[in-house]
């Protein structure tokens, strides 16, 4: 394969609060290359979204604080890059879709004007240049009558399609790489299928490279050619989608696809619940953060922490950070790997 | 399950913002319940789905009547409870409870959690001194959470505990009914299936009835008996669990069920989205139930 678009390296972020240390991401390594789709997987606290913010700059400073790591983008590494050169690459080489599109779009501005900042920015557009290619865009996500739409303002739009602005200004410039953050958590199932489908239809006309962060399994299932799994700030498990739902390898992994209902109707099974609480960040971390709710622990899984490495006789780079083997244990009681 | 219904709900109307305007005219305001009926027996779990803004949780509301219904009648185990005065509905009160979606919000953060699953026991005047503080703790001990933890206040506590602490105080008095109104939404994913289970094991003890407002239809087919989609402030589909996943007729309801993204990466990547012309099937006035198989209603 090609040199990767994306590496990230031993990527270590904490928060000084007034009750301590936060650690919330905890050197955190993976690659990611051209045209490939990463989903990441994780809870709140899981240091999905933390990682993200921090690679390019959008943690504040303080309380964030980037201990340790590099995230080399096309060879350069972002994290000693000067402010002025990481504001071309965000909204430019790097398009982002945050959550909530409320509070992410200007209220005073009209789409139209939110949409030209990018372009004019990035591309030296003319102005008439940058407006017909704003409406291209909103057509492009598929909003009706853009030419009328593009000059209101964001109240105007429905939630859904303000998420359609939203990924329109993240791709306007034609990123090379997308990263969206909970990008469909606020929406309808049904306005989150079609935004869906959208993306889809991106990554196949452009090839756009998109880092896909959410808690939802079956988003991650539809969408994702990698899957990474998070919890406590570390890579629990990360490979192609295929493995990760089959056979997953982590038990956090297999906790949280069991503890889903796979389709079936109201019986007398109870779910399967992963016991305890998520991990508080603020103690500092011995060994692996799910060992405490995880019924398949070691001793060593409580004060060592265990590296993320190849599964035994996987081909396709499937990696997992346990001190246990998950398939021997599960065996051994006679349960299914998924 | 008997045949009579606990809850009864006809033709519920909940209108926002209407008023007499200057001259003379009516302006309607926004129907966010329009002409809603259905029924709960004992013991049975309801499902209402739909999408932002489809008046399923005005629904519950308005039925619990923390908000005063427009129009229409709420039978409670077949007396009249709409347009009761505020003393008259307080022994109603009892039996019907509601757990919010947001466990931050919902607890005062000033008071310790203790204090506030007793609450309602004050209130109703239904235990006192020790034996107050006993229920208290025997409430806790039910949700799963250690009694230890009653002195406790809610900032000490994860999204699943807080649940767990509303939980207890939703059944303090012994209600029969309760509306959930999406229980599980702001809670970390590993956290939902114990709650989805303690609202089973609930059940089961208490014979409680749940109204299960959701819009996370595959733990809505996990959880409930019957199922009513509602869309633009009506039911557009009303039937058991089965019939909705399996024999779904309302173009609505077949919308929504492809849209749900299941964990499987083969199912995923082979689905087809249906889309949903609201101009062309959204539901119309004049329209009604209709029976097409027993207990399962169409809006046509």
């Amino acid at each position: 394969m090609s040199a990767p678009l994306l590496e990230v390296r031993n990527l270590s972020v904490v928060f000084d609060t007034p009750a301590g240390t936060v650690h919330a991401v905890n050197d955190v390594s993976y690659t990611l290359h051209d045209g490939e789709t990463l989903g990441i997987v994780g809870e709140s606290g899981s240091g999905k979204s933390v990682h993200a913010l921090s690679m390019v700059g959008l943690v504040p400073c303080p309380p964030g604080r980037i201990v340790s790591g590099e995230v080399l983008f096309e060879g350069r590494d972002l994290l000693k890059m000067p402010e002025r050169d990481l504001c071309q690459l965000r909204g430019g080489r790097i398009g982002f879709v945050f959550q909530d599109p409320m509070t992410s779009l200007n209220p005073v501005l009209t789409v139209e004007r939110q949409l030209m900042e990018p372009l004019l920015r990035h591309r030296n557009l003319s102005r008439s240049q940058a407006k017909s290619r704003a409406v291209e865009l909103l057509e492009l996500v598929g909003i009706p009558h853009a030419k009328e739409r593009i000059r209101q303002y964001p109240h105007q739009f429905s939630g859904g399609m303000r998420q359609r602005v939203m990924i329109a200004i993240g791709i306007a410039c034609d990123p090379k790489l997308l990263i969206a953050d909970e990008a469909t958590t606020a929406l309808d199932v049904t306005v989150q299928a079609q935004v869906l489908d959208l993306v889809r239809d991106l990554k196949k006309r452009f090839g756009t490279t998109v880092i896909w962060i959410t808690h939802d399994m079956g988003v991650v299932a539809g969408l994702a050619d990698t899957v990474q799994v998070m919890y406590g700030g570390r890579i629990m498990e990360r490979g192609p989608v295929g493995p990760i739902f089959k056979t997953p390898r982590s038990a956090y992994t297999w906790g949280l696809l069991r503890s889903l209902p796979h389709g079936e109707a109201r019986t007398q099974r109870r779910l399967y619940q992963i016991p305890g609480q998520p991990p508080n960040l603020l103690d500092s971390q011995q060994g692996d953060p799910f060992a405490p709710r995880n019924e398949f622990a070691t001793p060593r899984c409580f004060h060592e922490v265990p590296p993320l490495v190849q599964v035994p006789d996987s081909t396709s780079g499937h990696l997992v950070a346990a001190w246990y083997d998950l398939p021997m244990a599960l065996r051994a009681r006679q349960e299914k790997p998924a | 399950m008997n045949d009579t219904p606990l809850l009864s709900v006809r033709n519920l109307v909940k209108r926002y913002g209407g008023s007499s305007t200057w001259f003379g005219g009516n302006s309607f305001g926004v129907s966010a319940v329009d002409d809603v009926s259905f029924e709960i027996a004992p013991g049975e779990t309801l499902g209402l789905v739909g999408e932002s803004g489809s008046g399923k949780s005005t629904t519950g509301r308005v039925l619990l009547q923390l908000e005063a219904p427009t129009s229409g009648t709420v039978l409670f185990k077949g007396q009249t409870i709409t347009g009761l005065s505020a003393s008259e509905l307080k022994p109603f009160r009892r039996e019907m409870q509601i757990v919010f979606q947001d466990p931050y919000a919902a607890l005062n953060p000033r008071m310790t959690v203790g204090a506030f699953v007793a609450e309602p026991m004050v209130v109703h005047k239904t235990a006192s001194g020790s034996e107050r503080q006993d229920r208290t703790a025997e409430l806790f001990r039910k949700v799963g959470l250690d009694p230890s933890f009653m002195t406790r206040y809610p900032h000490e506590f994860s999204g699943g505990q807080r649940q767990r602490v509303n939980i207890a105080r939703a059944i303090a008095l012994n209600p029969s009914f309760i509306v959930a109104d999406e229980p599980i939404t702001a809670l970390d994913v590993s956290i939902q299936a114990q709650i989805v289970n303690l609202f089973q094991d609930l059940q089961d003890e208490l014979g409680l009835a749940y109204l299960f407002v959701a819009h996370d239809l595959s733990m809505v087919r996990y959880l409930c008996h019957r199922v009513a989609v509602m869309l633009r402030g009506r039911i557009v589909e009303m039937a058991p669990s089965e019939a909705i996943f399996g024999d779904a007729r309302h173009p609505y309801t077949k919308a929504l069920l492809t849209a749900i993204p299941v964990p499987d990466p083969d199912i995923e990547r082979n689905r087809r989205h249906v889309p949903f012309d609201l101009e062309m099937h959204g539901p119309r006035p004049g329209q009604t139930l209709q029976k097409v198989a027993p207990q399962h209603f169409v809006l046509t």
